[in-house]
């Protein structure tokens, strides 16, 4: 080796960890340079979060080892990460929201028994840090009341706090708009420029590219390569997370949209606390095009697909749709809605979508439980439905096909799959789809895409809620952005762009803020 | 009329005493996120233990620490129910109610044989009042005598560390490390343990501060307020001193507040009894003392607002990675 002491900041060696029957890592070796942004890339249950877990001390491994800087050490709960300079951003925050920012980050690292010393204290070296790194915090701000973006710089407080010299970072940008991202990965850098080693675990494949130095594949618990960035590329990273060829494009025609089939009025929609989730909405769907709705998860898009699929009361406006206007006081509800052709793959398929319990067979037919196809006179028809589900499971490359396996032992891409068969084999006219490729694997991500397309060519209108804002664009022939219950804007696909579309999702296309950047 | 007023406001402290100890208790428990219905259990195993103890002895304050004693262990029981095994914490505090509510009378008739009641205490089995320097000579002086001799002055022991309990809780909540702690505990669990601290260490510790003040609660009825154990003599004071502490939105002073305000309705029904109001004749006890109830539900539903408590209640922490 070169005579440096500690070329590596991190290095594991054989980790391997089994849950019950499940071996979620298997003999995983990793080594990452100090001072580097790594990134570990895998598809949903790869085992990224298993090994950063046991990096965090979430769980012990079975076996392997961990050493920092060349030193052997153990750690057995997150205290001890904590202690060998390990600190970690997880996905879901790890924040006390009523807290200020500051109680959050000398949560653990009080300083003292009483409290005021050690805030004290706190106060001036977060003042240090955050100017040292540009993270633009006021310490007594409630977490609460701050956006995503700097919720998640005061958990990168915290680790900083707590003197972290190696980073990890899980998904950290499933929330962000593409500027905040921008800005993680400013900030990243600087920490990198500090000395400070950051992991980086996503899944998505852009990210990777443009932040890391080095970058590890996982797949099904293994590490199966190591590439320096720039040697690599979108198509070879894919291909090595899938395990083969993947097309990342969507091959889709010019839209010919043709008349109008569903068009809504200044929808309204207030939930239980009063709150107004829906301001006003106004569009038109037309035949043959599929429009895209883009958004920061949270900003009325799921109550907009409640509202049209009849599933919540609009509380204002209207709706035309099937030569039926439905109103506030004239509303239909969902069953109505399916009757009138109208199909709706839910953002959430566990809460909304299936009843995890059901056999395939059985979930396959929910919502349209009463046609006339699945009924006798008393019994349901057990063998047409059965027949059905087989046709559609062979049709629709749904993994294992049996129609007798309870949905949940499905993985999330063919449980999808199942319910996105359910809706549009019912040769729909409209059909509403939220996010269709949450949790799942590339590979089924094209399949799904090339049905969405295949029913839109088939002259049918699809409404597309996705807080992924590369499916937004690689999908949508029209894209409107909503930001706090309002369309705030509305671009042609083929003149979206990334940063156009990410400032109306921050809504700081109106407000001027940011455009000039 | 003003001495009447004096005296209900004495009363009001009598009564409120361990309505305070209770919701404080409450307090300790419900920040940590543990749901404690079981106060009224553990202040009547107190209120027990705290007499018998002073029958055989005949001390109170042996008496508090066997009261102490019994209501840190009932908490711990409710700890490693909720806590160690997360069980359903209304289930577990029903449980520990019921199970207290037969254990005493049967313990009190097994030991005592007096119908299971505790033998009466007399002398140093009792908590007595404490007489303020002068009190006596200033009983005479206008106003400020008569606040300071009947109101302030002589009271036991008891009755002044619950009034003193307030601020100090305020400050261990808001003010030191501990609270920080327990308050993040009940709110997010998983950001407590992430921090590398344990969130049972930090439960526990607040359910045996909860067993504590239960336990001087308990004490202050058998011992302080009367003078031996009764069956059922904690009468729902541990749900009231719950209302009060969703009424103060489990905080220190407010719930002070309410729970002043429970023994002040209390006290005035005490002084209602059998008086004739003008226009309205006598008015029945009951409907007095059914007036904190009624004031909580219609405080809480109509003017207050929400009272929205620490965010991980009554949720078992089960650590857990996607």
């Amino acid at each position: 080796m070169t005579p440096r002491t500690h070329p590596y900041s991190i290095e594991l060696k054989g980790i391997s960890k089994r849950f019950g029957t499940v071996q979620a890592n298997k003999n995983i070796d990793l080594q990452v340079p100090a001072g580097t942004i790594h990134g570990i890339i895998g598809e949903n249950g790869a085992g990224k979060s298993t090994l950063m877990s046991i990096i965090y001390g979430f769980y012990e491994a079975d076996a392997g080892s961990i050493s920092i800087d060349g030193q052997l050490v153990s750690i057995r709960n997150s205290q001890d990460a904590i202690k060998v300079g390990i600190g970690m951003v997880h996905q879901h925050f790890m924040l006390v929201e009523n807290f200020s920012v500051l109680e959050n980050v000398i949560l653990g690292a009080e300083g003292g028994a009483v409290l005021k010393q050690g805030m004290d204290a706190a106060r001036q070296e977060l003042k240090r840090l955050e100017q040292e790194y540009s993270l633009d915090i006021d310490v007594d701000a409630i977490v609460e009341d701050l956006p995503v973006g700097l919720q998640q710089r005061v958990e990168i407080l915290k680790a900083l706090y707590r003197g972290a010299k190696i980073l990890i970072l899980d998904e950290p940008t499933g929330v962000l708009t593409p500027q905040e991202a921008d800005h993680l990965f400013r900030i990243l850098k600087s920490l990198k420029d500090q000395g400070v080693t950051v992991i980086l675990i996503t899944h998505k494949l852009r990210e990777i590219l443009a932040s890391t130095d080095n970058v590890s594949v996982m797949r099904q618990g293994e590490m199966v390569a190591h590439r320096e960035t720039v040697n690599t590329d979108k198509e070879e990273l894919a291909e090595l997370m899938v395990g083969k060829k993947v097309r990342l494009k969507v091959d889709k025609n010019e839209a010919e949209p043709q008349q109008t089939l569903l068009s809504a009025r200044e929808l309204s929609y207030f939930d239980s606390q009063g709150v107004e989730r829906l301001k006003k909405v106004s569009f038109d769907l037309k035949a043959g095009e599929i429009l895209g709705i883009a958004g920061v998860s949270g900003n009325g898009q799921s109550e907009l697909l409640n509202v049209l699929s009849g599933i919540t009361p609009m509380a204002s406006g209207e709706i035309q749709f099937a030569g039926q206007t439905i109103t506030a006081n004239a509303p239909k509800n969902a069953a109505q809605m399916r009757d009138l052709k109208m199909a709706h793959v839910p953002e959430d398929r566990h809460k909304m979508g299936l009843v995890t319990g059901f056999e395939a067979y059985e979930a396959a037919v929910l919502g349209y439980h009463d046609s006339e196809a699945y009924n006798g006179k008393v019994l349901m028809k057990r063998k047409a439905m059965l027949d059905e589900c087989n046709e559609r499971m062979a049709a629709w490359d749904v993994r294992p096909p049996n129609p007798h396996l309870k949905t949940a032992n499905f993985s999330g891409g063919n449980q999808q799959k199942i319910v996105i068969a359910r809706e549009v084999e019912q040769n729909p006219e409209v059909l509403l789809i939220g996010q269709p490729t949450r949790g799942v694997d590339i590979g089924a991500i094209e399949n799904i895409h090339e049905q969405i397309v295949k029913l839109r060519d088939a002259g049918k209108a699809i409404l597309l809620v996705s807080v992924e804002l590369d499916e937004i664009m690689a999908l949508s022939d029209r894209i409107i952005v909503m930001f706090d219950g309002a369309v705030v804007g509305e671009v042609a696909a083929s003149e979206a762009d990334e940063r156009t579309l990410g400032l109306m999702m921050a809504n700081a296309w109106n407000e001027g803020r940011g455009v000039q950047v | 009329m003003f001495e009447t007023l004096i005296l209900i406001l004495d009363a009001t402290l009598r009564v409120s005493t361990p309505l305070i100890l209770a919701a404080l208790a409450g307090l300790f428990s419900e920040r940590s996120g543990i749901v404690d219905i079981g106060l009224e259990g553990k202040m009547l195993a107190g209120a027990f233990a705290a007499a018998a103890a002073a029958a055989v002895f005949g001390s109170a304050w042996i008496g508090l620490l066997f009261a102490i004693a019994a209501s840190v262990s009932l908490a711990l029981i409710h700890g490693f129910a909720c806590i160690t095994h997360r069980g359903d914490h209304i289930v577990s505090g029903v449980a520990i109610n019921t199970i207290v509510a037969g254990l005493t009378i049967t313990l009190g008739l097994d030991w005592f044989d007096q119908g299971g009641q505790t033998p009466s205490l007399t002398g140093d089995a009792r908590f007595t009042p404490i007489v303020f320097p002068l009190a006596d000579q200033l009983a005479d002086v206008p106003v400020i005598g008569l606040i300071y001799s009947e109101l302030l002055s002589g009271h036991n022991i008891l009755v002044y560390l619950a009034f003193a309990m307030v601020p100090l809780t305020y400050w261990v909540v808001f003010k030191t490390r501990f609270g920080l702690r327990l308050r993040a505990v009940g709110e997010n669990p998983h950001a407590v343990d992430t921090a590398g601290i344990s969130v049972a260490l930090i439960r526990y510790r607040a359910v045996i501060i909860c067993g504590v003040l239960c336990g001087i609660a308990g004490a202050y009825l058998s011992t302080a307020h009367n003078a031996g154990f009764l069956k059922d003599m904690s009468a729902g004071k541990g749900y009231m001193a719950l209302a009060a502490l969703i009424f103060g939105k489990w905080r220190p002073v407010p719930v002070l507040f309410a729970c002043l305000l429970f023994g002040f309705l209390d006290a005035v029904a005490v002084r209602l009894q059998g008086v004739s109001l003008p226009g309205i004749g006598e008015v029945p006890v009951q409907a007095i003392e059914v007036l904190p109830y009624v004031l909580t539900v219609l405080l809480l539903a109509g003017f207050i607002g929400k009272a929205v408590g620490p965010k991980a209640i009554g949720k078992p922490y089960v650590k857990e990675r996607a």
